[in-house]
């Protein structure tokens, strides 16, 4: 059979094509699936689409390369539930454009940070991460505090988010630059009309600057809402096997 | 720096592409100066004004050649694009090594390698910086060089497309300029090895498929009845690269002047997009494509033929096959279903066999040629190259084994296995095919120094050494110390012990990369005193003949 092989060596677009196919089927077996079986994402209670605010935050995040350092994935094993809770579902990261699972945990994993700290705590490390843990080795992120942002920037990502399958419906849409606002803001005047779009989403001024909307806000909002979304009492793990 | 001006290509147009070209660089300008001025952000802005830099440095490079008169090359070939592919490798090589070293120290002296007012420098800025310029600068260029070299050669045919071949050059080094700043500047998809924004992903897109045109045409056109193997492993690499760069950079742009895209998969979907992409990085980047390297330049400098031809072809397609299903390795235990993980696992072990089965290929090409590891330190780096092939190409089936990812995952035994394949395997075979390619394209008997060889191989071997050892520790450490309880049950460290004790190894890491920086810096000097035509003094006379081992 080898000696067949003359017929390709001499064809050089027959070559290509045959490469492409033998090289295309791994990817087709594997990944086709999980866009059309209904168990690759569990059914749990709580999944929302991020705020505009926590959006802002996230895209802080991607920006400063913090998966390169977190992970944002719990996985089954005794250690890591014990340290960082609850192991992570499919349904956790469903609305996230791209993932943050990440590959590497010089820090610890994110996946379920939020709450754990308070505010203060967070600007603080983000600030100068070793002035409240000495051995850390992250990166100080003092410029965030400095950068306010534009809510008027926030339609657009809810827009295009919902261009790639998040849910945003109309109103969270047209209000995006008011919820921006509003998160920062208890005391704002459609804080029922956030709270109803974003069940359970936090609001209070997360820098503790109320003068602006900065990055320091945002990204605080993002790590503060990590993990928390899911109600863990109505999740029946054994309907999920998969 | 002749060599590197685009009058090395005037011999290979006949002039009735310039119009053409003349065109597309015009409309080229057009578009990046209408972004520029209506860009949606600064970074964007920033970004279509080096486009539009780049074409106008296109056109002047085109109204030079036009006015400096078509000469042929006088080999027949079109040896100028190589020459500047060799150029531009060990510049980014060197930049890419450079990047490396300062994060590795970020991580080991974080007190002094961070700076609060320069957050551009921060390890997460800087990292997806090295990867890519290693990756994708160092061993794309080596890659492009040397495949436009081996088709010629092994086709007896000038290369297609004339003045395209330049075009893909210098097309891939303005992405280069673009994904590097544009990573400084915090533009970035989060994509681990695929970070480039959308804009960027489309131009890589139009250079790929220019690439992929100009060696197609120097194949179709090749005098000799069979393709070389060598260029199977390029054909599966340039064709694989574009369908992997494809599907997993599909985005929404949130504004068609503005940086931000979104996209198009979410959650496990794209992770698994992700990784399938990442893997196979690896896979035909990192591996394919330097096997071409290893199918040509190992026999040509043994002066033996490749070991085993039947080999090569079950090697070849064995390899292509199996590889493209390795990437849920990189997702044991998370949220990807788990026959998924089992089907990674089993394919990743799988590719075992046919990866010591290339191995073996190349290793036993030196049957009857051994007694040369002792008299060319180039052939020896490149046999050392396979060897560490051979031993990351081991070490990587065990890891995807789930029960030893559950250890080694998140932890620095990745990084270490890795640096391995990257230094040991691909920086070898690459320094090896540059060490060969010099004296070839600049005509010189020799190289400046076998002696500087000598030093750059043992330098640089210490470094890997020190390297991949500290990795091991310090990652399978780190991994005992995640999973460690003590006599009450209780989780014996916090996350931060374990950081702590990170930092020796950290250190050993980054003297370890400080010195695979400084064997570079000796094969650069090496390289430039040969392509000047220098033979050290010491070494000017010819050695003498040596009688066989045997």
């Amino acid at each position: 059979m080898l000696d067949r092989h003359e017929f390709l060596e001499k064809r050089g677009l027959v070559l290509t094509v045959a490469i492409l196919i033998v090289v295309a089927i791994g990817g087709i077996v594997e990944i086709a699936p999980l866009f059309y079986l209904e168990s690759t994402i569990e059914k749990v209670k709580g999944v929302r689409p991020y705020t505009p605010l926590e959006l802002a935050g996230r895209n802080i995040y991607v920006r400063e390369g913090c998966y390169v350092c977190h992970s944002q994935m719990v996985r089954p094993l005794r250690d890591e539930v014990e340290r960082y809770g609850h192991y992570s579902l499919a349904a956790e990261s469903m609305y996230d454009h791209p993932f943050q699972w990440g590959s590497k945990r010089s820090g610890p994993d994110l996946a379920r940070v939020g709450g754990k700290y308070s505010d203060a705590w967070h600007k603080q490390h983000l600030i100068d991460p070793r002035s409240l843990v000495p051995e850390s080795v992250m990166p100080p992120y003092a410029f965030l505090e400095g950068k306010v942002l534009d809510a008027e920037d926030a339609e657009g990502w809810l827009k295009t988010n919902r261009t790639v399958g998040v849910p945003y419906t109309d109103e969270m849409i047209e209000s995006a630059a008011s919820d921006f606002r509003t998160q920062t803001d208890p005391f704002a005047d459609d804080y029922d009309g956030f709270v109803a779009r974003y069940p359970n989403a936090v609001v209070r001024d997360f820098d503790g600057d109320p003068r602006h909307v900065t990055e320091m806000d945002a990204l605080i909002a993002y790590l503060q809402v990590l993990g928390t979304m899911v109600d863990f009492e109505t999740y029946e793990p054994e309907e999920n096997y998969r | 720096m002749t060599s590197v001006s685009p009058r090395a290509a005037t011999a290979t147009t006949g002039g009735g592409d310039i119009p053409f070209i003349a065109a597309a660089l015009g409309i080229g300008l057009l578009l990046a100066l209408f972004v520029a001025a209506r860009a949606a952000d600064p970074l964007m802005s920033a970004h279509a004004f080096m486009f539009a830099a780049a074409f106008v440095g296109g056109g002047f490079a085109l109204v030079h050649h036009v006015s400096s008169g078509a000469k042929a090359d006088p080999t027949g070939y079109e040896f100028g694009v190589v020459k500047a592919g060799v150029f531009a490798s060990v510049f980014w090589g060197l930049a890419g090594f450079l990047v490396g070293v300062v994060i590795a120290a970020q991580l080991a002296f974080p007190n002094i390698f961070y700076f609060s007012d320069f957050g551009w420098t921060n390890f997460g800025r800087l990292r997806p910086l090295h990867t890519s310029a290693v990756i994708f600068a160092f061993g794309g260029n080596v890659l492009i060089a040397t495949s436009f070299y081996v088709v010629q050669r092994t086709s007896r045919a000038k290369l297609w497309g004339g003045l395209a071949p330049w075009f893909v050059f210098w097309g891939y080094q303005l992405f280069i300029v673009i994904a590097a700043t544009g990573y400084l500047m915090g533009v970035t998809q989060s994509r681990e090895y695929a970070e480039p924004e959308w804009y960027a992903d489309l131009w890589l897109t139009l250079v790929w498929v220019v690439y992929l045109l100009v060696f197609l045409g120097t194949l179709l056109k090749r005098k000799e009845p069979h393709i070389y193997v060598a260029n199977w492993f390029y054909l599966a690499f340039i064709v694989t690269i574009a369908m992997l760069h494809i599907v997993n950079n599909l985005a929404i742009p949130v504004s068609l002047t503005g940086v931000k895209s979104y996209s198009l998969f979410a959650g496990v979907q794209d992770a698994l997009t992700q990784w399938w992409y990442g893997h196979n990085a690896v896979g035909f980047f990192l591996t394919a494509g330097f096997l071409a390297i290893m199918y040509y330049f190992i026999p040509k400098q043994a002066d033996r033929p490749v070991y085993s031809y039947r080999l090569s072809i079950i090697h070849f397609w064995a390899l292509i096959f199996i590889y493209i299903w390795a990437g849920p390795h990189h997702l044991h235990y998370t949220a990807l279903p788990e026959w998924a993980q089992t089907l990674g696992m089993t394919f990743s072990i799988m590719l075992w066999m046919p990866s010591w089965g290339g191995m073996i290929n190349g290793l036993m090409t030196l049957s009857g040629a051994w007694d040369k590891l002792r008299t060319d330190p180039v052939l020896r780096m490149m046999v050392v190259s396979v060897a560490f092939y051979g031993m990351s190409t081991f070490e990587g089936p065990l890891m995807s084994v789930r029960a030893v990812n559950s250890l080694s995952h998140y932890t620095d035994w990745t990084i270490g296995h890795v640096h391995s394949g990257a230094l040991g395997w691909v920086g070898y075979i690459s320094f090896g095919a540059l060490y060969c390619l010099t004296p070839w394209l600049w005509k010189r008997k020799s190289l400046y120094s076998n002696a500087l060889v000598e030093w750059h191989f043992w330098v640089s071997t210490i470094g890997i050494l020190l390297y991949i050892t500290s990795m091991w520790v310090s990652g399978i450490m780190q991994g005992l110390m995640w999973r460690a309880y003590d006599a009450f049950g209780f989780l014996e460290y916090s996350f931060v012990e374990t950081v702590e004790a990170m930092h020796p190894y950290y250190i050993i890491r980054m003297t370890g990369g400080l010195l695979f920086l400084v064997g570079a810096l000796i094969m650069a000097y090496n390289l430039w005193r040969t392509a000047k035509g220098d033979v050290r003094e010491k070494e000017f006379a010819p050695s003498p003949a040596l009688a066989p081992a045997e």
